[in-house]
């Protein structure tokens, strides 16, 4: 038992540890920050697992086809806005069920991307590659965190350099105001003269732009090449890291990160090759996760009107 | 008045149609009808293989090729029925996780051919197995990697453990153990066929701990092996061209012996249950040694002598490797 813990004492202390957790957390970030952003307004988008795999295929193909790595990104982001628009369209304006539209869009772009992706590589044996972002080394200099930022690349420092500004977005801006009065009381802000419609369909425009990018980190970033299901559930863990975060950027940011790290840790015990089989140690970060939900979700306090389409005039 | 009425235009186009469907038959008499169902894409190591051989009997022009990829396990059987509704003389396939669900297609569509990779027996009267029985380079690739390892620390990353991926790992280790017998290995699983990037975390997770050799079961690992400096050991497909400096030898599958004889087979209406595992095995070039090629300067002279001696005994049938599918663990 000592042994084991100061092993993993060892672990935490370790930079390829940090390293590795900020690289596993920064897809999760931006998604997440996505999902708070559509549910503050109080729409569910359960898009995002197949606009991070369009903002994947999207981005790489650009960067593969010549543009430069910040214009695939944009690329992806783009891709990413252009599925959320279609989100709105069916759940503010026409009020449809926000889980069907969002299973919906999962599947459409999932499908689209692939599809599109065996048109524009129909014989190819091995996935082509581009060029990667590539760590920012000159970062190395900083004391205590910089040998972990150093193997970073800059799209993780934007991820995180986010958070802090959604959160001033969300709680100091007039617009920031509107977003959380249309998902908490949308009759109220209709009455404070604002189109809480509108507000809505920017919402989830906005927050799948980052789903795109969060996706794009896979391909422009972690890897090199788009493989048709290598988004594998990350999307999914997007939407339970919001409830987790209780609908705030801070605590989604740790949420992230935490399960990063467990994912990490995971995959160093893994190999150690102790007694137990290999699914226990990919099941940790779930467990975990569900563990910690629970003792968040007591405090966790629902934007008002999510999942609740809103129609003008209606009482 | 129009020149040519509705009637009339209804008429020629059935002419016409006619025509073309009286023409197609003779054309398709010579050409077998061959079609596959994958559940990943075909650049999906094990797939690609599969698909690369008929592809190149395509070419050849020996069969019309039609093939549906990433068909989800569900869904499986709905295509499978759909090509032998078709006429499809020769269905392949991978009835791994749909065994019950392809038998029984099988039986009911005797006529057609079958020939799935499956860890199970061929049912008689039409459906054959087969299966990447490659483990004869992989013992080969284990030698030259302990022999390239410095830490003597191999890390092993793999999708799932099952026999296909099993069988390789442990007679890979076999062989390193052959060179080194104090050889280290930690292998680890990530639990998909398709996330590179975290198959590269689990790889740089080894480097972190010692390792200096990978085995390269997925993709990703051989990225993490190149961003760090570390070789890598390829598995199935030889990606060397990709990574010069970093694929050292690979273990690979040539399916174009075990589709040539089914293809005999059905061209000569003899098609009957059978297991074409054999047709992986070296012997029949169905598996071999990839090239060297960077490396060939590389790998000490000792070990290739040695390894060039196994592979001699391997073909002259006087060396076995041992087929052992369970799951491999870190020691």
């Amino acid at each position: 038992m000592m042994d084991f813990l100061s092993s993993l004492g060892d672990m935490i202390a370790s930079v390829p540890f940090w390293v590795a957790t900020l690289r596993i957390a920064t897809p999760l970030i931006l998604g997440t920050l996505g999902v708070l952003i559509c549910e503050r307004a109080g729409v569910l988008n359960l898009g995002i697992e197949g606009i991070m795999v369009a903002g994947a295929f999207t981005g790489w193909l650009a960067v593969y086809h010549g543009a430069g790595l910040w214009t695939g990104l944009a690329v992806a982001a783009l891709t990413g806005a252009l599925c959320g628009a279609l989100h709105a369209l069916l759940t503010v304006w026409l009020t449809v069920s926000q889980h069907v539209a969002g299973l919906g869009i999962t599947m459409l772009a999932t499908s689209l991307a692939s599809f599109a992706y065996r048109v524009s590589f129909p014989q190819v044996s091995t996935p082509p590659t581009i060029q990667p972002f590539a760590p920012l080394a000159a970062l190395q200099g900083i004391p205590l965190i910089g040998p972990v930022l150093a193997e970073q690349t800059a799209l993780t420092l934007g991820a995180i350099a986010l958070v802090p500004l959604a959160a001033w977005f969300i709680y100091r801006t007039p617009a920031g105001l509107a977003l959380r009065m249309a998902g908490e009381n949308p009759a109220a802000a209709e009455g404070q003269g604002l189109d809480v419609l509108r507000v809505r369909g920017a919402a989830i425009v906005g927050g799948s732009a980052l789903m795109g990018m969060a996706g794009a980190f896979l391909t422009l970033s972690a890897f090199n090449a788009f493989f048709m299901n290598m988004v594998n559930g990350r999307g999914w863990i997007c939407v339970a890291l919001v409830v987790f975060a209780s609908w705030r950027p801070g605590k989604a940011l740790l949420g992230a990160l935490l399960f990063a790290a467990f994912d990490a840790a995971q995959l160093r015990l893994q190999q150690d090759g102790g007694a137990l089989p290999y699914q226990l140690y990919l099941m940790l970060p779930y467990v975990l996760s569900i563990l910690a939900l629970i003792v968040m979700a007591r405090r966790a306090a629902y934007p008002q009107a999510l999942m609740k389409p809103y129609r003008k005039g209606e009482r | 008045m129009p020149v040519l009425s509705r009637r009339g235009l209804l008429c020629a186009a059935l002419v016409l149609s006619t025509g073309l469907l009286g023409a197609l038959p003779a054309q398709a008499q010579q050409k077998i009808k061959v079609a596959a169902v994958y559940t990943v894409p075909v650049e999906q190591q094990w797939v690609s293989r599969i698909h690369k051989a008929l592809n190149e009997a395509r070419a050849r022009g020996e069969i019309d090729y039609v093939f549906s990829e990433n068909v989800a396990n569900a869904d499986y059987e709905r295509v499978m029925r759909q090509y032998a509704e078709q006429g499809n003389a020769l269905i392949l396939g991978e009835a791994f996780a749909v065994e019950a669900a392809a038998r029984k297609v099988a039986r009911d569509y005797p006529k057609t051919a079958f020939l799935l990779g499956s860890s199970g027996k061929p049912q008689a009267p039409n459906f054959s197995v087969f299966d990447n029985y490659i483990q004869e380079p992989a013992y080969l690739t284990g030698m030259i990697a302990a022999s390239m390892s410095k830490s003597g620390h191999i890390g092993m990353v793999g999708g799932y453990p099952i026999p296909e991926v099993n069988r390789l790992m442990n007679a890979f280790m076999d062989g390193a153990r052959e060179i080194n017998p104090k050889t280290k290995f930690t292998v680890s699983f990530i639990g998909s066929w398709f996330d590179p990037p975290k198959a590269k975390e689990a790889a740089f997770a080894m480097i972190d701990k010692g390792a200096d050799v990978l085995y390269a079961e997925r993709f990703g690992v051989s990225d993490a092996a190149r961003e760090k400096g570390r070789l890598a050991i390829g598995n199935v497909v030889d990606t060397q061209a990709q990574y010069p400096e970093t694929v050292v030898a690979s273990a690979l599958w040539n399916m174009e012996p075990t589709v040539g004889a089914a293809l005999a087979k059905v061209k000569a209406g003899k098609f009957a249950a059978e297991d074409y595992g054999q047709y992986s095995l070296m012997k029949f070039k169905g598996s071999e040694l990839a090239p060297l090629g960077t490396f060939a300067r590389k790998v000490p002279a000792d070990t290739l002598r040695k390894v060039e001696a196994r592979q001699k005994e391997i073909l002259a049938g006087k060396f076995s490797v041992k087929v052992n599918d369970g799951a491999p663990k870190s020691n």
